[in-house]
């Protein structure tokens, strides 16, 4: 409660929140509110400039942007959301593992992070879509392979340091048993590091899936995510450069959102200052 | 100093090969047999079998590793599919272009960063601080790919001041033509510089040995460049050690938008026609050279601040 109170004193967290529930608005009422369909095409209407009745306009298609771009919306966060905390649930229970039992584990799976952290965040995400192909299953394959890294450690640095701590050496006493110890003790004291961080990780996977599309290798046509709405009208740019804008907008909203609210995290969960 | 640097590399043998052992696994997890999936119809069956015996695919699975190990010892990486050649020769040729975008990148970030950290840092707490920081939330909110399009649009299309891609000949007519792809990739770098300057600056400000520096009658601006600044930017190296491998990374996206012939290009090159053991050597050439740049940053950090040992 006393975060929640410091969260909300934080303008910028705020911000970011408003933004985010802004668009979750703007997913919920745009089925009801808008007379068109992401995936209808309408060659009459193509390449129309934003107006009254296409918002952000229209495409190539005359598919209207606007209803795209929210729609792309339900699927770029949903697949962020996944490919973030799926792999940083995994991340954060080898940190707590390797931290807290220490010794060859520790040693062993360290030295994993170690060398799979070598590896450039894109490259290997496009190196696993690139040899399993293009898929969105793949998609979810290879971010899982790759996002856990970070949190692991982290988590694993936090541990260290809670494992030698008075309430756990308590908790010892008792009796507990290991999992009641890391999950129930150690793991909420340990995770805010990771949760601020995994803000960060959010705007950079939603980036890279995008990136994936613009590649050819992530999300297939005609799906509306947003890569694929940008790389769709690159041919289009001079002519109608709201098809391009946009998606680029939106992406840059949830990215600006969810910076905010890592702001106000971190700010919130600093001891006192 | 040189018995650590020693160590360092000998601590670096086991990375390396665990990430020739990634590199190898990558492989692997090809859904059934990688030459038919590279070949498809374009090699009759007796090509594809020798394909398999030349790629060593006839073999038991530690006995591939080896032959990949070899070609990693011996630095040609495996040989490519298509252009028949060793993966290393492949590389060299575009090497430069990727290097010249990861220092250039670096070099406009420390110069985008720095205006705006030391502003921010003699006005902290302030407004303009605060204006400063979302203004760098912003810029990384950015999706590089879309902000790649949307200046080629304005500064290449409409006002015709950079080409939309390519390389030049010679260094001034490059650092004209990679001003665009090194601009994308730098801003991102340029936030995390001018986050981590200002925190450094404003440390640094208070320290004793800069109230010496003034009690000696330096002027102010003598203390700050000569004691504050050059203090704050040697961590500042170590910061971009650190993102080295983001910095790598972006290089990927935006080489292959601006028609650059670096690294990045390659590998996509080389997903889109399957070249798996381009893909293979490639993605372990980018990781060593993740951890050759991360060490020699150690190295030069070490030597510009003596404060800060090796081990």
């Amino acid at each position: 409660m006393i975060f929640l109170g410091k969260f909300c004193r934080n303008l910028s967290g705020l911000a970011g929140l408003a933004m985010l529930l802004a668009l979750l608005l703007a997913v919920l009422l745009t089925p009801i509110l808008s007379a068109h369909d992401p995936y209808q095409l309408d060659f009459a209407a193509a390449l129309q400039p934003p107006s009254g009745t296409h918002w952000f306009g229209t495409d190539n298609f005359g598919r209207d942007i606007f209803t795209r771009v929210i729609a792309g919306a339900v699927f770029d966060l949903r697949l962020a959301l996944i490919c973030v905390f799926g792999p940083a649930a995994i991340g954060v229970v080898i940190g707590l593992v390797a931290g807290y039992f220490g010794g060859v584990v520790d040693s062993v799976l360290m030295r994993l992070t170690d060398i799979a952290w070598a590896f450039p965040f894109y490259v290997l995400v496009l190196a696993i879509v690139g040899v399993l192909g293009p898929s969105e299953t793949n998609l979810y394959i290879a971010f899982f392979l790759v996002n856990w890294i970070g949190y692991a450690r982290i988590v694993r640095g936090e541990t260290l340091v809670a494992a030698q701590l008075e309430y756990v050496e308590a908790a010892r006493v008792l009796r507990y048993g290991s999992p009641r110890i890391l999950f129930r003790h150690i793991m909420p004291n340990t995770i805010t590091p990771a949760l601020v961080y995994s803000m960060s990780d959010v705007v950079l996977t939603v980036q890279a899936i995008a990136a994936l599309s613009f590649f050819g290798l992530g999300v297939q046509p005609p799906a509306p995510e947003w890569g694929l709405l940008i790389v769709e009208s690159i041919d289009y740019m001079r002519e109608a450069p709201w098809m391009t804008l946009f998606p680029g907008l939106a992406l840059a909203w949830v990215g600006i959102g969810f910076s905010l609210v890592g702001e106000g995290l971190s700010s919130a969960l600093k001891p006192e200052g | 100093m040189l018995r650590s640097i020693l160590q360092r590399l000998i601590m670096l043998i086991p990375v390396l090969i665990g990430i020739t052992l990634l590199g190898f696994l990558l492989l692997q997890v090809v859904p059934g047999d990688p030459v038919e999936r590279a070949m498809g119809t374009r090699a009759s069956a007796e090509e594809m079998a020798a394909m398999r015996h030349q790629w060593g695919l006839d073999q038991p699975i530690w006995q591939q590793y080896l032959l990949f190990l070899r070609d990693c010892v011996t630095g040609s990486f495996g040989t490519s599919l298509f252009h028949k050649l060793p993966v290393s020769t492949l590389v060299l040729e575009r090497l430069p272009f990727t290097l010249g975008i990861v220092v250039y990148s670096t070099l406009l970030a420390l110069v985008v960063a720095l205006p705006f950290a030391i502003l921010a840092a003699l006005k902290r707490g302030g407004a303009i601080d605060l204006a400063i920081r979302q203004l760098f939330v912003f810029v990384i909110a950015l999706p590089p790919f879309w902000l790649s399009f949307v200046l080629i649009l304005w500064l290449s299309l409409s006002l015709g001041l950079f080409p939309t891609g390519g390389i030049g000949e010679g260094l001034l007519q490059n650092m004209h033509r990679l001003f665009l792809p090194s601009l994308v990739v730098g801003l991102s770098t340029a936030a995390l510089i001018q986050q981590s300057l200002r925190a450094t600056l404003i440390e640094t400000m208070s320290a004793d040995y800069v109230d010496t520096a003034r009690a000696k009658g330096l002027s102010r601006v003598q203390v700050f460049t000569r004691h504050i600044l050059r203090n704050s930017l040697i961590s500042t190296i170590s910061i971009v050690g650190v993102r080295i491998g983001w910095i790598i990374g972006s290089t990927v996206v935006v080489e292959k938008i601006f028609s650059v012939p670096g690294l990045g290009s390659l590998l996509i090159d080389a997903i889109v026609s399957r070249d798996f053991p381009v893909i293979r050597g490639l993605t372990v050439i980018f990781a060593m050279l993740v951890v050759v740049v991360n060490l020699l940053t150690d190295i030069a950090y070490s030597i510009a601040d003596p404060r800060a040992s090796l081990d």
